[in-house]
C-alpha cells in the first residue's frame, strides 16, 4: 500500500472514533434521561419526598424491617414494614409470599398507597443481594457468614 | 495482528485449532457443571436453585462478549478493511444470540423461584433482551448484504459499533437504577460470593469460551469456505462465456 492509503487508513481510524464518542455521548445523555424513568420501583426514602398520587399503580422496593411481619387473624393478611434506612412505608399483603420473602431481605411490591398512607400491594417479588453463601454456614450468625465471604474477596 | 490477517495462513491456524478447542470447552463445561450441580454446596437463602448460576453466568457473560467481538471485529474492518475482520464478526453472531437466548431461559426459570416472577421489567432484563433482539438484526442485516450485495457492504459493520453502546448498559442497569436484579457479585477482582461457588463458575466460564472460541473458528472456516466456492464457481461460469 502507497502512502495514499496510509492515511486513508488514518482518516477512517479518526472518523471511526470520532463516531464512536458521538454514539457513547448519545448513549450517556438518554441514559441520562431515563435514570428515573427507567427505575424498576421507588425506595422508600423517595416515596416520602415525592408520593405518588393515591391509586396509581407503583411499585415499592426496599428491605423488610427485622421483626416487623405480622400476621393477620385470617392468617393470610400480612402486614410488614419497608425501609431504606431514611424512610419507612407499611404495607399490607393479602396472598401467597414467595419462597425468599423474609425479614431484613429485600422486597419489592407492586400495588398502591391507600388513602391512610399504607401501600396496598397486589404482589409481592423478593430481591436477593449479590452474595451466595453455601448453607453450612447458615448456622453461622449473619455476620461472621459476612466475614467468612469477606475473607475469600 | 496483521500476520493473522492473511486468510490462508488463518486457515492453516483455524483447521488445527478449531477441534481441541471444542473438545476442550464440552469436557471442561460437562465437568464444571457436574462440580456446580453435584459437589458445590447449596446457598443458604436459595437452596439447590443457586445452581443454574453455573449457566446462567457464563451464558450472560458470553453473550456479552459477543457483542464485543463483533464490535472489535467491526472496528477492525471499518478502519483497516481486513476482510477476515468481516468474517470474524458474521461467525460471533450465531453464537453470540445463543448464549444470550441461554441466559434469558436460564434467568426466567431462575426468577420464579427466587424472586417469584418468570420475567419482570427491569433495567438488567430488558436491555439483555434488547441485546438479543439486536443480535436478530445483525444476522438479518449481515446475510442480507452477503446475499445482494457484492461482499462490501460497510452496514453491518457500523450497526455492530453501535449496537456495542447496548452492553455498558446491560453491564450498568443494576448499578444505575433499581432493579429487581441483584448487582454484579464479581467486579475487578472482587467477589461477594464464597469459593465454593466461585470456582465451578470460573470453570465453567472457561468451558463456554472455549466452545464459543471452537464455534467462531468453524463459523469462520464455512464462510471462508462457502465463498472461495462461489468465486471457483463464477470463475467457470465466466470462463465458459468465454468459450
Amino acid at each position: 500500500m502507497n502512502t495514499g492509503g496510509i492515511k486513508a487508513k488514518h482518516q477512517r481510524l479518526v472518523l471511526v472514533l470520532v463516531a464512536l464518542a458521538a454514539l457513547l455521548g448519545a448513549g450517556l445523555l438518554a441514559v441520562w434521561g431515563l435514570r428515573s424513568q427507567a427505575s424498576y420501583f421507588y425506595l422508600p426514602a423517595e416515596m416520602a419526598a415525592n408520593p405518588p398520587e393515591t391509586g396509581r399503580a407503583v411499585r415499592l422496593g426496599g428491605m423488610v424491617e427485622a421483626g416487623s411481619i405480622k400476621t393477620a387473624a385470617d392468617g393470610v393478611t400480612i402486614r410488614f414494614m419497608v425501609g431504606d434506612g431514611k424512610a419507612r412505608v407499611p404495607v399490607i399483603f393479602r396472598g401467597i409470599v414467595p419462597d425468599l420473602f423474609k425479614e431484613s431481605s429485600g422486597v419489592v411490591a407492586e400495588g398502591r398507597i391507600g388513602p391512610d398512607g399504607t401501600f396496598v400491594a397486589d404482589n409481592l417479588l423478593a430481591k436477593h443481594d449479590e452474595r451466595y453463601v453455601p448453607r453450612e454456614m447458615k448456622d453461622m450468625t449473619e455476620q461472621q457468614a459476612r466475614a467468612a465471604v469477606v475473607e475469600t474477596q | 495482528m496483521h500476520r493473522f490477517a492473511n486468510p490462508a495462513r488463518f486457515l492453516r491456524l483455524a483447521r488445527w485449532l478449531t477441534l481441541p478447542c471444542l473438545v476442550a470447552g464440552i469436557v471442561i463445561t460437562a465437568a464444571a457443571l457436574a462440580w456446580g450441580l453435584f459437589s458445590a454446596p447449596a446457598d443458604y437463602l436459595q437452596g439447590d436453585s443457586v445452581r443454574i448460576l453455573y449457566l446462567h453466568v457464563p451464558a450472560a457473560w458470553l453473550g456479552m462478549w459477543g457483542w464485543g467481538a463483533i464490535a472489535t471485529a467491526s472496528f477492525v474492518e471499518l478502519v483497516w478493511r481486513h476482510p477476515l475482520a468481516a468474517i470474524g464478526a458474521r461467525a460471533a453472531a450465531v453464537p453470540g444470540a445463543f448464549y444470550t437466548a441461554l441466559c434469558l431461559a436460564t434467568g426466567s426459570l431462575w426468577g420464579r423461584p427466587a424472586w417469584g416472577a418468570w420475567w419482570v421489567w427491569d433495567g438488567r432484563l430488558t436491555s439483555m433482551l434488547v441485546l438479543l433482539f439486536l443480535y436478530f438484526a445483525y444476522m438479518a442485516l449481515a446475510d442480507a448484504a452477503g446475499r445482494d450485495g457484492d461482499g462490501t457492504s460497510r452496514i453491518p459493520a457500523i450497526f455492530g459499533l453501535v449496537g456495542a453502546v447496548n452492553i455498558p448498559i446491560i453491564h450498568f442497569s443494576v448499578i444505575w437504577w433499581n432493579s429487581l436484579h441483584q448487582p454484579p457479585s464479581i467486579s475487578m477482582g472482587k467477589s461477594a460470593m464464597a469459593d465454593d461457588f466461585l470456582y465451578p463458575l470460573l470453570v465453567s466460564v472457561v468451558g463456554f469460551t472455549l466452545i464459543f472460541a471452537g464455534v467462531v473458528l468453524a463459523r469462520m472456516r464455512a464462510i471462508l469456505a462457502e465463498s472461495q466456492a462461489e468465486a471457483r464457481l463464477r470463475r467457470k461460469a465466466m470462463s465458459e462465456d468465454i468459450a
